[in-house]
């Protein structure tokens, strides 16, 4: 499909957007569009004293840099180790199902009690929601990886490292990188909902509860607007790597 | 390089500890620098012995000398071509090719000029930058043979390569195999469904009977080099296996 028929939804909300502003008339609810936008065209702007769009945001993205950079650090080697080794998983994959399921915000109340307020603790909840889809996707790669190919590294006496680094690795490459992917995803909602704590005085996040405390629906849509972009901007970093580095998967036949 | 097997068996256990016997007492020669063509019905154990010759599996008892050492895992001197695809799709042909190589740490300038020359050998010039999803499966199995080959082993086993081809390729590879085989003088061990195939390239032509695994049969081929498919012997030899394979069906 063109990509100016693809518009025509976003074109439509927009309109639908004005003229329910328009009608409702109350800022306090919803703002209109033009005032969202002349709070998204002045990023770095000061907002209320707590900063800009923009600093708050690279703030959040720092965040979760360290929280999902902390994941992928220890999820991709464990699942590597637990995917190749049978007993290993037998041994481990009831605490690995008793504990995914817990929601990443169900463990505030213990991130609170053990890290306090404060970057250790978003750090911590961005950990645990990201670490899941990179660990249950790492196992999986490297569980699935083709027989004939580990078995022709055999025949040419590949072995240990020389066996993960140039059959192993990139053979579940793919589906590591998936994990990355939707790793990324939860993380950036968490940093978000994360934020919002009582107690936090910073990020984008915060900046959107903040403006709700002082009626600033406006900000608060613009905030979300960035949330989505950039979470939309960084899923699709990843999907561009996956079609360049991992063509290779789809055409396999 | 002679491979030589004392009877070999080889028994698995499946699910609910069931006991399958695949091979059953399997004792044979092959001599260096000998082509031997492996015949036999489906799951009859072809695959499973030439993997317990590779070091991919071991027998249940007997024993597998190659070149006077006790096969007892992947040796370098031996190089397997698998049934089924093998390639490694996020490779090139030439890193595919390469591969045997690099795995045994020979540095790259040495490496790409064995690579290139195999490349020429399977007639895959000008592919060396492809990847195999651009491939023909013809072409894919001609990169396995290459990546074989390019480790020089003494030892070659192939199993079933060019299963999947078509006619005509199918006929090419065989020329080209055999003009590999005749200028290396490498052991092979070659296993196939097609009689014509058998006759066309192998010095002894071993025919195993259904499962369990037995030599019911082994058939010399003296035909003079390059064989030719119309003529009165080949199709005397082909009869002679297609009648040995028909008997063995029907006592069965
Ligand atoms: N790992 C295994 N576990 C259990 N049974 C096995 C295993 N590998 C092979 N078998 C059984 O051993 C028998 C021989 O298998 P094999 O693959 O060697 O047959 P084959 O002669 O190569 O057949 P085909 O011509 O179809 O390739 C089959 O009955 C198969 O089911
Ligand atoms: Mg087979």
């Amino acid at each position: 499909m063109k990509w100016y028929l693809k518009i025509i939804p976003l074109l439509f909300l927009l309109v639908a957007w004005e003229v329910v502003s328009v009608l409702l008339n109350n800022p306090f609810i919803l703002p209109e569009p033009v005032s969202v936008a002349a709070v998204l065209f002045k990023p770095t702007a000061d907002i209320l004293g707590s900063g800009s769009i923009l600093d708050n945001s690279l703030l959040s993205i720092w965040r979760v840099a360290l929280g999902f950079g902390l994941a992928v650090a220890c999820a991709v080697p464990a699942g590597i180790i637990i995917g190749r080794y049978r007993p290993v998983e037998e041994l481990v994959n009831p605490i690995i199902q008793l504990f995914r399921p817990i929601p990443p915000l169900a463990w505030v109340p213990l991130a609170l009690a053990w890290f306090k307020i404060g970057l250790p603790s978003m750090v911590f909840i961005i950990f645990i929601g990201s670490f899941f889809p990179i660990l249950i996707n790492s196992i999986d790669g490297v569980r699935r990886v083709n027989r004939t190919w580990i078995e022709t590294a055999a025949i040419y006496g590949a072995k240990g490292w020389k066996l993960l680094a140039y059959v192993i690795l990139p053979a579940a490459a793919p589906v590591i990188w998936t994990g990355l992917r939707v790793g990324f995803g939860v993380a950036w909602m968490c940093v978000v909902a994360a934020e919002m704590l009582p107690g936090t005085n910073s990020g984008i996040g915060y900046l959107i509860m903040y403006s709700y405390n002082w009626g600033q629906v406006q900000v608060i849509i613009a905030g979300m607007i960035v949330i989505g972009i950039i979470g939309i901007g960084v899923d699709i970093l990843f999907r561009e790597v996956e079609k360049r580095k991992f063509q290779w998967q789809e055409m396999n036949r | 390089m002679t491979v030589v097997l004392r009877n070999v068996s080889k028994t698995f256990t499946a699910r609910q500890n069931e006991q399958l016997l695949a091979l059953d007492n399997i004792s044979a020669t092959v001599a260096k620098g000998e082509f031997l063509c492996i015949l036999g019905p489906s799951g009859c154990g072809k695959t499973t012995l030439l993997r317990m010759i590779g070091g991919l599996d071991h027998p249940t008892s007997g024993e597998i000398v190659v070149g006077g050492t006790p096969v007892t895992g992947p040796d370098p001197r031996l190089a397997m071509i698998f049934q089924e695809y093998s390639l490694y799709p996020w490779r090139t042909v030439r890193a595919n090719v390469g591969f045997g190589l690099q795995m045994r740490g020979m540095p790259d300038e040495e490496r790409e000029e064995i690579v290139n020359r195999f490349i020429g050998l399977v007639g895959l010039e000008g592919f060396g930058d492809s990847y195999p999803y651009e491939l023909s499966g013809g072409m894919r199995q001609r990169v396995a043979v290459a990546r074989a080959l390019a480790t020089d082993p003494a030892v070659l086993l192939m199993d079933e390569p060019f299963g999947a081809l078509d006619a005509r390729t199918r006929n090419r590879m065989q020329k080209e195999l055999l003009f590999i085989w005749e200028k290396t003088k490498k052991t092979v061990m070659f296993v196939t469904h097609s009689v014509d195939e058998a006759v066309f390239l192998a010095d002894r032509i071993m025919v195993l009977s259904a499962r369990p695994g037995r030599i019911a049969g082994i058939y010399d081929v003296d035909i003079p080099r390059p064989r030719d498919r119309t003529s009165v012997e080949f199709a005397t030899i082909r009869r002679n296996v297609l009648e040995f394979i028909d008997r063995l069906e029907h006592s069965q």
